[in-house]
Protein backbone atom coordinates (compact mmCIF):
# COMPACT_ATOMS: atom_id res chain seq x y z
CA UNK A 1 0.00 0.00 0.00
CA UNK A 2 2.87 2.49 1.25
CA UNK A 3 4.47 1.64 -2.30
CA UNK A 4 1.71 2.93 -4.11
CA UNK A 5 0.77 5.55 -2.50
CA UNK A 6 3.66 7.73 -2.51
CA UNK A 7 4.22 8.10 -6.39
CA UNK A 8 0.58 8.33 -6.71
CA UNK A 9 0.32 11.05 -4.31
CA UNK A 10 3.71 12.69 -5.79
CA UNK A 11 2.04 12.40 -9.01
CA UNK A 12 -0.84 14.03 -8.29
CA UNK A 13 0.79 16.73 -6.46
CA UNK A 14 2.75 17.28 -9.96
CA UNK A 15 -0.78 17.69 -11.79
CA UNK A 16 -2.16 19.86 -8.93
CA UNK A 17 1.03 22.17 -8.98
CA UNK A 18 0.81 22.04 -12.99
CA UNK A 19 -2.64 23.41 -12.71
CA UNK A 20 -2.51 25.85 -10.39
CA UNK A 21 0.55 27.28 -12.57
CA UNK A 22 -1.69 27.37 -15.25
CA UNK A 23 -4.62 28.75 -13.29
CA UNK A 24 -3.10 31.65 -11.68
CA UNK A 25 -0.45 32.83 -14.27
CA UNK A 26 -1.89 30.83 -17.40
CA UNK A 27 1.81 29.40 -18.11
CA UNK A 28 2.38 26.05 -18.53
CA UNK A 29 4.44 24.20 -16.29
CA UNK A 30 7.20 22.71 -18.52
CA UNK A 31 10.73 22.64 -16.64
CA UNK A 32 13.08 22.52 -19.06
CA UNK A 33 11.91 25.65 -20.51
CA UNK A 34 11.23 27.31 -17.10
CA UNK A 35 14.61 26.70 -16.51
CA UNK A 36 15.96 28.12 -20.12
CA UNK A 37 13.71 31.06 -19.90
CA UNK A 38 14.93 31.84 -15.99
CA UNK A 39 18.80 32.67 -17.49
CA UNK A 40 17.91 33.77 -20.98
CA UNK A 41 14.22 35.79 -20.33
CA UNK A 42 12.16 37.06 -21.05
CA UNK A 43 9.67 37.25 -17.68
CA UNK A 44 12.81 35.63 -15.60
CA UNK A 45 10.80 36.58 -12.14
CA UNK A 46 7.84 33.88 -12.17
CA UNK A 47 10.15 31.34 -13.74
CA UNK A 48 12.75 31.86 -10.78
CA UNK A 49 10.26 32.05 -8.05
CA UNK A 50 9.42 28.71 -9.38
CA UNK A 51 12.50 26.72 -9.42
CA UNK A 52 13.23 28.13 -5.56
CA UNK A 53 9.79 26.41 -5.48
CA UNK A 54 10.90 23.23 -7.23
CA UNK A 55 13.69 23.03 -4.70
CA UNK A 56 12.55 24.04 -1.13
CA UNK A 57 9.63 21.94 -2.07
CA UNK A 58 12.12 18.75 -2.25
CA UNK A 59 14.02 19.94 0.63
CA UNK A 60 10.72 20.59 2.48
CA UNK A 61 9.48 17.30 1.85
CA UNK A 62 12.88 15.23 3.10
CA UNK A 63 12.56 17.22 6.21
CA UNK A 64 8.89 17.20 7.53
CA UNK A 65 8.11 13.74 6.00
CA UNK A 66 10.92 12.34 7.00
CA UNK A 67 11.65 10.80 4.24
CA UNK A 68 15.34 9.89 3.97
CA UNK A 69 17.39 11.37 1.03
CA UNK A 70 18.41 9.41 -2.05
CA UNK A 71 22.08 8.45 -1.73
CA UNK A 72 24.66 10.46 -4.10
CA UNK A 73 25.03 9.13 -7.18
CA UNK A 74 28.27 7.33 -8.24
CA UNK A 75 28.67 7.00 -11.45
CA UNK A 76 31.84 8.81 -13.32
CA UNK A 77 31.54 12.76 -13.28
CA UNK A 78 32.24 12.68 -16.89
CA UNK A 79 29.03 10.65 -17.35
CA UNK A 80 27.07 13.52 -15.66
CA UNK A 81 28.75 16.24 -18.26
CA UNK A 82 26.90 13.95 -20.96
CA UNK A 83 23.69 13.19 -19.84
CA UNK A 84 23.19 17.04 -18.57
CA UNK A 85 24.11 18.00 -22.32
CA UNK A 86 22.23 15.64 -24.00
CA UNK A 87 19.13 16.54 -21.56
CA UNK A 88 19.48 19.84 -22.21
CA UNK A 89 20.27 20.38 -25.92
CA UNK A 90 17.32 17.72 -26.54
CA UNK A 91 14.81 19.52 -24.07
CA UNK A 92 15.32 22.78 -25.96
CA UNK A 93 15.43 21.53 -29.57
CA UNK A 94 12.34 19.69 -28.74
CA UNK A 95 10.68 22.06 -27.25
CA UNK A 96 9.81 20.42 -23.87
CA UNK A 97 10.81 17.35 -21.36
CA UNK A 98 9.09 14.84 -18.85
CA UNK A 99 6.69 17.68 -17.65
CA UNK A 100 6.11 19.98 -20.36
CA UNK A 101 5.14 17.38 -22.78
CA UNK A 102 4.70 14.17 -20.91
CA UNK A 103 2.03 15.97 -18.20
CA UNK A 104 1.06 19.36 -19.18
CA UNK A 105 1.28 18.71 -23.05
CA UNK A 106 -0.40 14.93 -22.89
CA UNK A 107 -3.01 16.75 -20.65
CA UNK A 108 -4.33 19.15 -23.00
CA UNK A 109 -4.10 16.53 -25.65
CA UNK A 110 -1.47 17.88 -27.40
CA UNK A 111 -0.55 15.38 -30.25
CA UNK A 112 2.55 16.82 -30.88
CA UNK A 113 3.35 16.40 -26.89
CA UNK A 114 2.43 12.77 -27.26
CA UNK A 115 4.73 11.77 -30.08
CA UNK A 116 8.13 13.55 -28.32
CA UNK A 117 7.25 11.83 -25.07
CA UNK A 118 6.58 8.78 -26.82
CA UNK A 119 9.84 9.44 -28.38
CA UNK A 120 11.88 10.10 -25.03
CA UNK A 121 10.42 7.66 -23.46
CA UNK A 122 11.60 5.19 -25.93
CA UNK A 123 15.30 6.78 -26.19
CA UNK A 124 15.43 6.15 -22.76
CA UNK A 125 14.62 2.61 -22.51
CA UNK A 126 16.78 1.66 -25.34
CA UNK A 127 19.47 3.74 -23.73
CA UNK A 128 19.17 1.81 -20.44
CA UNK A 129 18.88 -1.52 -22.10
CA UNK A 130 22.07 -0.70 -24.07
CA UNK A 131 24.04 0.77 -21.00
CA UNK A 132 22.91 -2.37 -18.65
CA UNK A 133 22.62 -5.36 -20.74
CA UNK A 134 24.77 -4.87 -23.49
CA UNK A 135 27.29 -3.16 -22.23
CA UNK A 136 27.38 -4.24 -18.93
CA UNK A 137 27.13 -0.92 -17.03
CA UNK A 138 28.19 2.06 -15.87
CA UNK A 139 28.65 2.10 -12.54
CA UNK B 1 4.21 40.18 -6.10
CA UNK B 2 1.47 38.66 -8.45
CA UNK B 3 4.32 36.21 -8.93
CA UNK B 4 3.71 34.36 -5.84
CA UNK B 5 1.97 31.54 -7.20
CA UNK B 6 4.80 30.36 -9.34
CA UNK B 7 6.96 29.83 -5.72
CA UNK B 8 4.18 27.56 -4.42
CA UNK B 9 3.24 25.85 -7.36
CA UNK B 10 7.28 24.98 -7.61
CA UNK B 11 6.98 24.21 -4.24
CA UNK B 12 4.01 21.39 -4.50
CA UNK B 13 5.57 20.24 -7.84
CA UNK B 14 9.25 19.98 -5.90
CA UNK B 15 7.34 17.89 -2.69
CA UNK B 16 5.18 15.86 -5.35
CA UNK B 17 8.86 15.04 -7.29
CA UNK B 18 10.28 14.23 -3.80
CA UNK B 19 7.58 12.24 -2.65
CA UNK B 20 7.31 9.78 -5.70
CA UNK B 21 11.08 9.17 -5.10
CA UNK B 22 11.64 10.56 -8.77
CA UNK B 23 14.50 12.93 -7.92
CA UNK B 24 16.18 9.64 -7.19
CA UNK B 25 17.87 8.73 -10.10
CA UNK B 26 18.70 4.99 -9.91
CA UNK B 27 14.54 4.89 -9.30
CA UNK B 28 13.96 6.89 -12.56
CA UNK B 29 16.41 4.10 -13.98
CA UNK B 30 14.72 1.20 -12.64
CA UNK B 31 11.73 2.52 -14.36
CA UNK B 32 13.74 2.57 -18.21
CA UNK B 33 15.02 -0.71 -17.06
CA UNK B 34 12.44 -2.40 -18.69
CA UNK B 35 14.68 -6.13 -19.07
CA UNK B 36 16.30 -5.50 -15.42
CA UNK B 37 14.84 -5.44 -12.04
CA UNK B 38 11.68 -3.24 -13.19
CA UNK B 39 10.23 -0.53 -11.09
CA UNK B 40 6.75 0.69 -12.33
CA UNK B 41 6.71 3.66 -9.75
CA UNK B 42 7.19 6.58 -12.24
CA UNK B 43 4.24 4.77 -14.30
CA UNK B 44 2.22 6.04 -11.58
CA UNK B 45 3.60 9.06 -11.03
CA UNK B 46 2.75 9.66 -14.56
CA UNK B 47 -0.68 8.02 -14.24
CA UNK B 48 -1.19 10.29 -11.24
CA UNK B 49 -0.40 13.77 -12.31
CA UNK B 50 -2.05 13.19 -16.07
CA UNK B 51 -5.70 12.15 -13.96
CA UNK B 52 -4.95 15.86 -12.98
CA UNK B 53 -4.08 17.35 -15.92
CA UNK B 54 -6.77 15.63 -18.68
CA UNK B 55 -9.32 16.54 -16.20
CA UNK B 56 -8.83 19.77 -15.50
CA UNK B 57 -6.63 20.83 -18.50
CA UNK B 58 -10.00 21.53 -20.13
CA UNK B 59 -12.09 23.30 -17.30
CA UNK B 60 -9.00 25.44 -16.55
CA UNK B 61 -8.72 26.92 -20.32
CA UNK B 62 -12.09 27.70 -21.11
CA UNK B 63 -11.85 30.25 -18.87
CA UNK B 64 -11.96 33.80 -20.16
CA UNK B 65 -8.40 34.56 -18.55
CA UNK B 66 -6.30 32.83 -15.69
CA UNK B 67 -6.88 34.39 -12.21
CA UNK B 68 -3.70 36.82 -11.63
CA UNK B 69 -2.28 37.32 -15.38
CA UNK B 70 -4.02 38.84 -18.55
CA UNK B 71 -4.19 35.90 -20.98
CA UNK B 72 -3.06 32.05 -20.99
CA UNK B 73 0.07 31.46 -23.01
CA UNK B 74 -0.14 27.87 -24.31
CA UNK B 75 2.10 26.52 -27.11
CA UNK B 76 0.54 26.64 -30.62
CA UNK B 77 2.88 24.88 -32.03
CA UNK B 78 1.49 21.44 -33.46
CA UNK B 79 3.97 20.48 -35.98
CA UNK B 80 5.73 17.35 -35.82
CA UNK B 81 8.65 17.64 -37.63
CA UNK B 82 12.62 16.31 -37.31
CA UNK B 83 13.78 18.89 -34.60
CA UNK B 84 10.71 17.40 -31.91
CA UNK B 85 11.65 14.06 -33.30
CA UNK B 86 15.51 13.93 -32.81
CA UNK B 87 15.50 16.57 -29.97
CA UNK B 88 13.14 14.03 -27.96
CA UNK B 89 15.51 11.06 -29.02
CA UNK B 90 18.59 13.13 -28.05
CA UNK B 91 16.69 14.39 -24.47
CA UNK B 92 15.49 10.73 -23.99
CA UNK B 93 19.06 9.36 -24.52
CA UNK B 94 20.78 11.86 -21.50
CA UNK B 95 17.53 10.83 -19.44
CA UNK B 96 18.64 7.06 -20.02
CA UNK B 97 22.36 7.41 -19.59
CA UNK B 98 21.65 9.36 -16.05
CA UNK B 99 18.28 8.87 -14.51
CA UNK B 100 17.98 12.89 -14.52
CA UNK B 101 14.75 14.48 -16.83
CA UNK B 102 15.04 18.94 -15.81
CA UNK B 103 12.75 18.82 -13.24
CA UNK B 104 13.95 15.90 -10.84
CA UNK B 105 17.46 17.68 -11.90
CA UNK B 106 17.03 20.80 -10.29
CA UNK B 107 14.92 19.37 -7.56
CA UNK B 108 18.06 17.51 -6.09
CA UNK B 109 19.87 20.02 -5.98
CA UNK B 110 18.48 20.25 -2.77
CA UNK B 111 20.98 17.26 -1.79
CA UNK B 112 23.86 19.36 -2.51
CA UNK B 113 25.76 16.40 -4.53
CA UNK B 114 28.53 17.55 -6.54
CA UNK B 115 27.13 15.75 -9.62
CA UNK B 116 23.99 17.01 -9.40
CA UNK B 117 25.56 20.77 -9.78
CA UNK B 118 27.39 19.02 -12.46
CA UNK B 119 24.61 17.42 -14.62
CA UNK B 120 22.61 20.97 -14.17
CA UNK B 121 25.14 23.52 -15.58
CA UNK B 122 25.67 20.82 -18.21
CA UNK B 123 22.26 20.94 -19.43
CA UNK B 124 22.33 24.45 -19.60
CA UNK B 125 25.12 24.66 -21.74
CA UNK B 126 23.16 21.98 -23.54
CA UNK B 127 20.24 24.01 -24.21
CA UNK B 128 22.78 27.57 -24.89
CA UNK B 129 24.44 24.63 -27.40
CA UNK B 130 21.11 24.07 -28.86
CA UNK B 131 19.85 27.49 -29.22
CA UNK B 132 23.30 28.20 -31.15
CA UNK B 133 23.17 25.14 -33.28
CA UNK B 134 19.53 26.17 -34.49
CA UNK B 135 21.05 29.65 -35.72
CA UNK B 136 23.65 28.03 -37.52
CA UNK B 137 20.75 25.43 -39.44
CA UNK B 138 18.70 27.88 -40.39
CA UNK B 139 20.68 29.77 -41.68
CA UNK B 140 22.00 27.00 -43.71
CA UNK B 141 18.34 26.37 -45.01
CA UNK B 142 17.62 29.62 -46.00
Amino acid sequence: MDTLFSPIAGGILIGLASMGLLATLGRVAGISGIAWGALAGPDRDWRLLFLVGLVSGTALVHTVLDKPIPSAPNAPLLLAVIAGLMVGFGTRMGSGCTSGHGVCGIGRLSVRSLVATLTFMTAGLVTVFVVRHMLGGVS
Amino acid sequence: MRQWPALLTGLIFGAGLALSGMTNHEKVLGFLDLFGAWDPDLAFVMGGALVVTLGATPWISGWARPLLADAFRLPANQTIDRKLLLGGAIFGMGWGLWGYCPGPAIAALAYGYESTVVFCIAMITGMWLAGKTDLIVSRFER
